[in-house]
């Protein structure tokens, strides 16, 4: 029991690390119609600006704070350089655009940064393991991971629904053109949500730096993973992933977690590994065509 | 008269002759031999491939541009990783005529290429992977592996976890070709239990699924092959969910190298690893050597960059025998089967198979007097040890 209670945790952070790249991806995905690939090497710039502050100064919150602003910047810019020129393309163009930006955002990066994975360690309050349950440590790292996923979720819902910004996105992506319409500087718009989404990635790219290798490509690991999650969620809605992101987390988790257990009690030994290693691996998405086929929108799409 | 005449003629025609026989001996000396050196310089493995290029580049330097006394060039080209890219460097290789190469990183580059340079009459020395059918079945007279087998570093893993008196374990490797063949090696020579064999997906970078199962299963120790950045990501992991100070890891040389070491931190204190030599082999050329890479690069070698100077001294010996003649395959050859260079493993010893029979160490990563973590050795586990595929070699 208490196992489970670790796997559903070890879920909820990996869902949290999801919610943080999928919220962004969606908008500018949903909202501003691009295909955007370039997303996961938000990632990886935030995690590398986070290590570089990390290591110059030592602290974690100037780490947090380089990485958001990094990303953000970064995102912003390829958004006035490339992206703006191809809103009225179709999307085999922003897709062989933003193709070109991973290659040269991971060459650049190892151009400044090199080739050797810069280390950063987990700073000094948040590491080592807390009691959660009584016979339960869980390490503070992953905590505090969860802890940041539902404080963004928190923070997107009450910009969405709260504030003036939030008015014009749920418009946008209702409907772009009457947007435009009625005089909204729709093109500031969509740079900031490309901020936005650049930051978020940032914040997800610092929390992540203890935990993982800091490295050139780590971007288009998670992105894979990123776009199944918008596309269970529905495209466009934050709340689509939020639910999308939990959902692939918790059984991406509790499939590795439970998946070769319950075929070992199924099936002899030799068979039940390599079928549950296969499984494992596509569980996600077995989720995104069982999802597909009962709602082709998504779990809670954005344009009802 | 005559005869002084006859005498002189003699001589001056000798003479020719003479210089007409050395003439080949001085255009050869001029025209060097061209070592192709196809390697991952790209991608998040590039610095392997760096550190093989520049070993290599070590070894000719210090014979001021020469292997075995004869000049070489190196020509040095980028397989980005991909068989394919590979396959065609060495096809421009073979057209060009370069009979010599060495350098690929990866199993699945090197079973595309091996091919091409074979079939064209070339000779292929490996100095880092070495997959199975090549060791077996497939082996072949002009393919040598100066590294070693893949599997042999996880059954020497296995015989380490035995030394240790591990009597139940836990191993983890990614579910692929390597993955699969690592934890077969690793169980072939293991005695223990084997409590759980669990495969975690190619692209995978959080374990903290896998970690929860290991605790609960209330082992001995873990075995996990994960190269690379995943290599990193496990051990940090590891040492963070706090399973670092009751279960103790093994793991394959190539899991935790000197550069995975800087950005593992201190989460490999501590960890074993198979290995066949370290910065720490005390031996004189392997001191020498290590000195020397750190004075011309700035950085420690790997184990990838000792082994390709051991590839290259290897090389040096086949070119010594032939004067730098390519034509001479079979001194070369000859030459390479008796593999008698300074290794920087202390001994070397080339198999039936034309696989190294040697020795495999049992290391650990353990803090210096300067606090930096060093990867010392233990003892060693296995001795003159054959790899498990030379019996299905039929060497011609």
């Amino acid at each position: 029991m208490l196992l489970f209670v670790e796997q559903v945790l070890n879920g909820l952070q990996y869902g949290a690390m999801l919610f943080m790249l999928a919220s962004g991806l969606t908008l500018i995905f949903g909202i501003m119609g691009v295909i955007n690939l370039t997303h996961g090497a938000f990632y990886m710039v935030g995690a590398y600006c986070a290590a570089f502050a990390i290591l110059e100064t030592g602290s974690f919150l100037v780490g947090m704070a380089a990485a958001i602003l990094g990303a953000g910047l970064y995102a912003v810019a390829v958004e006035l350089a490339v992206i703006q020129w191809l809103y009225r393309r179709d999307h085999l163009y922003q897709v062989l655009a933003t193709l070109g930006l991973i290659l040269f955002t991971n060459e650049a990066v190892a151009m400044i940064f090199g080739r050797q994975p810069p280390f950063v360690d987990i700073p000094p309050a948040l590491s080592g393991t807390l009691r959660v349950l009584p016979g339960l440590d869980y390490p503070v790292m992953r905590l505090a991971f969860i802890a940041v996923g539902a404080a963004v979720a928190v923070g997107l819902w009450f910009l969405v629904n709260r504030t003036r910004v939030g008015m014009l996105i749920r418009a946008g992506a209702d409907d772009r053109e009457m947007v435009d319409a009625l005089g909204v500087d729709v093109k500031r718009l969509y740079t900031s949500l490309f901020g936005l989404g650049g930051a978020l990635c940032g914040l997800a790219g610092v929390m992540a730096a203890p935990l993982l290798a800091i490295e050139v490509g780590m971007g288009e690991r998670v992105l894979i993973t990123t776009f199944v999650v918008i596309v269970i969620g529905g495209v466009g809605s934050i709340r689509g992933a939020l639910v999308g992101a939990l959902l692939v987390g918790m059984v991406d988790s509790l499939g590795r977690a439970y998946l070769p257990q319950i075929m070992q009690m199924m099936l002899p030994p030799s068979v039940a590994d390599t079928l549950s290693a296969g499984l494992v691996s596509a569980s996600i998405y077995v989720l995104m065509a069982i999802v597909l086929v009962f709602r082709p929108l998504g779990l809670v799409p954005a344009r009802s | 008269m005559t005869l002084t005449i006859t005498k002189r003629g003699l001589l001056a025609a000798l003479a020719g002759t003479a210089a007409l026989a050395a003439l080949p001996a001085l255009a050869q000396d001029a025209k060097p031999v061209t070592i192709g050196v196809i390697t991952t310089l790209s991608t998040p493995a590039g610095y392997i491939g760096e550190d093989v290029r520049d070993a290599i580049q070590l070894a000719v330097d210090q014979e001021g541009g020469k292997l075995g006394g004869v000049p070489v060039t190196l020509r040095v080209e980028d397989d980005t990783l991909k068989p394919a890219n590979g396959k065609q460097i060495a096809d421009k290789m073979a057209a060009d005529g370069v009979k010599v190469v060495t350098g690929i990183i990866f199993s699945n580059v090197l079973a595309a290429v091996q091919p091409s340079i074979i079939d064209a009459g070339g000779f292929y020395i490996s100095s880092n992977a070495g997959p199975s059918p090549f060791a077996g079945e497939k082996c072949n007279p002009n393919y040598f592996v100066a590294s070693y087998q893949n599997d042999a570093f996880h059954e020497a893993a296995g015989l380490g976890a035995n030394e240790l008196g591990y009597k139940k374990m836990a191993i983890l490797a990614p579910n692929y070709q390597a993955g699969r063949d690592a934890l077969e090696g690793f169980k072939r020579t293991y005695k223990g239990e084997i409590a759980g064999e669990i495969y975690t997906k190619l692209d995978q970078t959080d374990f903290s699924v896998e970690l929860a199962r290991i605790k609960s299963m209330g082992v001995d120790a873990i075995y996990q092959f994960h190269p690379g950045g995943a290599g990193i990501n496990f051990a940090k992991q590891y040492a963070n969910s706090g399973l670092k100070g009751t279960v103790p890891m093994i793991l394959p040389s190539f899991s935790m190298d000197a550069r995975m070491i800087d950005a593992t931190g201190d989460a490999a204190d501590g960890v074993y690893a198979s290995a066949l030599w370290t910065t720490e082999t005390d031996n004189p050329t392997s001191k020498a050597f290590v000195e020397a890479f750190r004075k011309a690069y700035g950085r420690d070698p790997t184990t990838y960059a000792a082994q390709a100077y051991d590839t290259a001294h290897l090389i040096g010996t086949g070119l010594a025998a032939t004067g730098g003649d390519m034509a001479k395959a079979d001194d070369f050859r000859a030459a390479l089967r008796e593999g008698k260079f300074d290794s920087v493993r202390g001994k070397f010893k080339m198999g039936a198979n034309q696989h190294p029979v040697q020795d495999y160490f049992l290391t650990k990563f353990e803090k210096n007097a300067d606090g930096k973590i060093v990867q010392n050795v233990v003892n060693a586990v296995a001795t003159d040890h054959v790899d498990h595929y030379a019996a299905n070699c039929k060497m011609n």
